[in-house]
């Protein structure tokens, strides 16, 4: 088994690290239970972030309509869940929900991905919004009150489960001839095409699986907060996501990372400014923005920093 | 059968036929030019020989070994897994990739796991990538970029970067390779590297070209026969010799670049 490589192992042991330390945090209550919502809304961040970075940052497909897909994963994860309040009944719907978002996002691929650019954006904008107003006007989903008592099977051990589970395998996606593939039509869709890229087959690909990951977020949501409904999951969650992809890099997963970290973190700080908080919000994104338009760490990964120091050494 | 075989080709975009009743052939191992002057249709033509326009009319036929497929209108990508592949007039590299993914992204077609494989990391998933390492690895020996391949195609110098669009394009494993414009842009030692370039990829890989240059020099000396293009028609072909003296052909040229060819002929 050539996964089970030293370098796999030690990344395996220091991700334990990383669940250990925080699980301890969390016993002694130096994360106490407000600064817990904190740490699951990075969570789903993250997972949210790194899934639409396939979509938009790697595979270049400007997409508004991820709350759409999130929104699906935590309906169906919440009804389920529900129905079995079970720890099985959880991951069953996670996953059930995830599927779901995946089918959903081949049904509205196929035809909108034949769009490029801003025509794409607002595309996948009116795919979203259609998604909300079903849940709205459905009854099983309880229309604009929204689902309540949602089973809480969420916490941190799941939570990290799944984040860890998302960005490995959407890594291991990037750096494989399928990865490549999608890469190649962000860069030139022209030239890929030529060649041999089944450019539409690609791009299906990573807005399922892109799809497939906001669902688990939904699930994941829907099971920490225990109640969702359809306004919850408007333009302006799809608009958060992006923005954090954007600030991080598009076309880097530990940019994602790090951008959902610091903006939760700074939202936490800045709530003691009620009044003028998103007013410093904002300016803090368009002074980024105009310092490092590339995003905090542009295409490239926090990882390769250390590649690049260790080249330089060889050759000197 | 020829191998490739283009009959009453016409491409239109709105008022403008672009490319007008074309009618070619190439044989297997041929080396063969495409010349005309600017806004002739060459690259148009080559557009639609590669899926990336579809036909106004007329149809083009590739023959592998008696197994025969009409090209016109079918998606680029399955152009190149019928065994076309091209490069491009204006370098179309994957420019902030590494020399390379450019390569590695050419043979994807050539891979042999599924997705579940890459998510999960099986064996094969890495039995794979050594061999597609491996295989990119011979190809830019031959091209003498094995010391660039983690270079961003991008800082490449220019005659490199046009080396390495005709390796990526190698990469597909075509049968024939489309070269539009080549030399466009390169000094005289570059233009004489790739000469010797298409050369060598010829004997190689057992390959067939077909190559636009507006520069006639280079088509004269390396091509076993030559079409020209003008105002979209085919006004011409045959040997070299045959197409220099041409009065269709020196017309359409006014004399530039041919200017050698006539004087020798008065
Ligand atoms: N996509 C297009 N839409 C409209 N006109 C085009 C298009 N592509 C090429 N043409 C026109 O077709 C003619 C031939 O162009 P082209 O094939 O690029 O010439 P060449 O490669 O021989 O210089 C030109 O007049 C050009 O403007
Ligand atoms: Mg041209």
């Amino acid at each position: 088994m050539r996964v089970l490589s030293k370098k796999n192992i030690i990344t395996l042991l220091l991700i334990v690290a990383v669940f250990a330390v925080v699980q301890v945090l969390i016993s002694v209550k130096i994360i106490n239970s407000f600064y817990e919502i904190t740490l699951a809304t990075i969570c789903i961040n993250i997972i949210l972030a790194v899934s639409l970075n396939l979509v938009t940052g790697f595979t270049g497909q400007f997409s508004l309509g991820h709350a759409g897909f999130m929104s699906i994963g935590a309906y169906v994860c919440a009804l389920i869940s529900m129905n079995t309040d079970s720890t099985l009944g959880f991951i069953f719907g996670i996953l059930a929900g995830a599927v779901a978002a995946a089918i959903v996002g081949v049904i509205i691929g196929i035809p909108t991905l034949r769009l490029k650019g801003d025509y794409l954006a607002i595309a996948t904008l009116g795919m979203a919004e259609i998604i909300r107003v079903l849940f709205l006007n459905m009854e099983i989903t309880n229309g604009a009150a929204g689902l309540s008592g949602i089973p809480r099977n969420t916490n941190w051990t799941w939570l990290f489960i799944f984040l860890m589970a998302t960005i490995i395998l959407i890594n291991n996606f990037i750096r494989s001839s399928h990865g490549r593939a999608c890469i190649s039509i962000r860069e030139d869709e022209i030239a890929a095409e030529s060649m041999g890229v089944n450019t539409t087959k690609y791009k299906v690909m990573a807005f399922a699986l892109g799809a497939f990951f906001a669902g688990i977020a939904g699930g994941l949501y829907a099971s920490y907060f225990y109640f969702i409904k359809p306004n919850v999951f408007g333009f302006m969650k799809s608009v958060d996501v992006l923005v954090i992809v954007v600030l991080g890099g598009l076309g880097s997963i530990s940019g994602s990372v790090i951008a959902a970290i610091l903006l939760a973190v700074l939202t936490t700080f800045l709530q003691q400014f009620t009044e003028i908080r998103m007013i410093i919000y904002a300016l803090l994104l368009v002074a980024i923005m105009l310092f490092r338009p590339q995003g905090l760490l542009g295409t490239k990964e926090i990882t390769d920093m250390f590649k690049s120091n260790k080249n330089t050494e060889k050759i000197e | 059968m020829p191998l490739l075989s283009v009959e009453r080709l016409t491409k239109s975009f709105g008022g403008l036929t672009a490319v007008s009743n074309v009618n070619m052939y190439i044989d297997k191992g041929e080396l063969i030019g495409l010349i005309g002057p600017n806004g002739a249709g060459k690259t148009t033509l080559f557009n639609l020989l590669t899926g990336v326009y579809t036909p106004t009319t007329g149809s083009i036929k590739l023959d592998l070994n008696g197994n025969i497929k009409e090209l016109g209108g079918i998606k680029p990508y399955d152009v190149t897994a019928s065994g076309l592949a091209r490069t491009f007039q204006n370098i179309r590299l994957f420019k902030d990739l590494t020399v390379l993914d450019n390569i590695r992204i050419a043979m994807h077609k050539n891979i042999g796991y599924k997705m579940p494989s890459a998510l999960f990391r099986s064996n094969k998933f890495y039995e794979e990538e050594d061999r597609l390492k491996i295989e990119a690895e011979k190809l830019m020996d031959i091209f003498s970029l094995t010391h660039k391949k983690n270079e961003l195609a991008k800082n490449l110098p220019y005659g490199e970067q046009r080396h390495l669009e005709i390796v990526r394009a190698m990469a597909t494993k075509p049968v024939l390779l489309l070269l539009d414009e080549p030399a466009a842009g390169m000094n005289p030692n570059e233009t004489a590297e790739l000469t010797k370039t298409i050369a060598k990829i010829r004997k190689e890989f057992d390959l067939t070209v077909l190559l636009i240059e507006h520069d006639m020099s280079l088509v004269m000396k390396i091509c076993e026969r030559i079409y020209v293009l003008n105002y979209g028609m085919m006004i011409a072909s045959g040997l070299p010799q045959e197409v220099r003296s041409n009065k269709k052909v020196i017309e359409s040229y006014l004399g530039e670049d041919l200017s050698d060819a006539s004087n020798k002929k008065s």
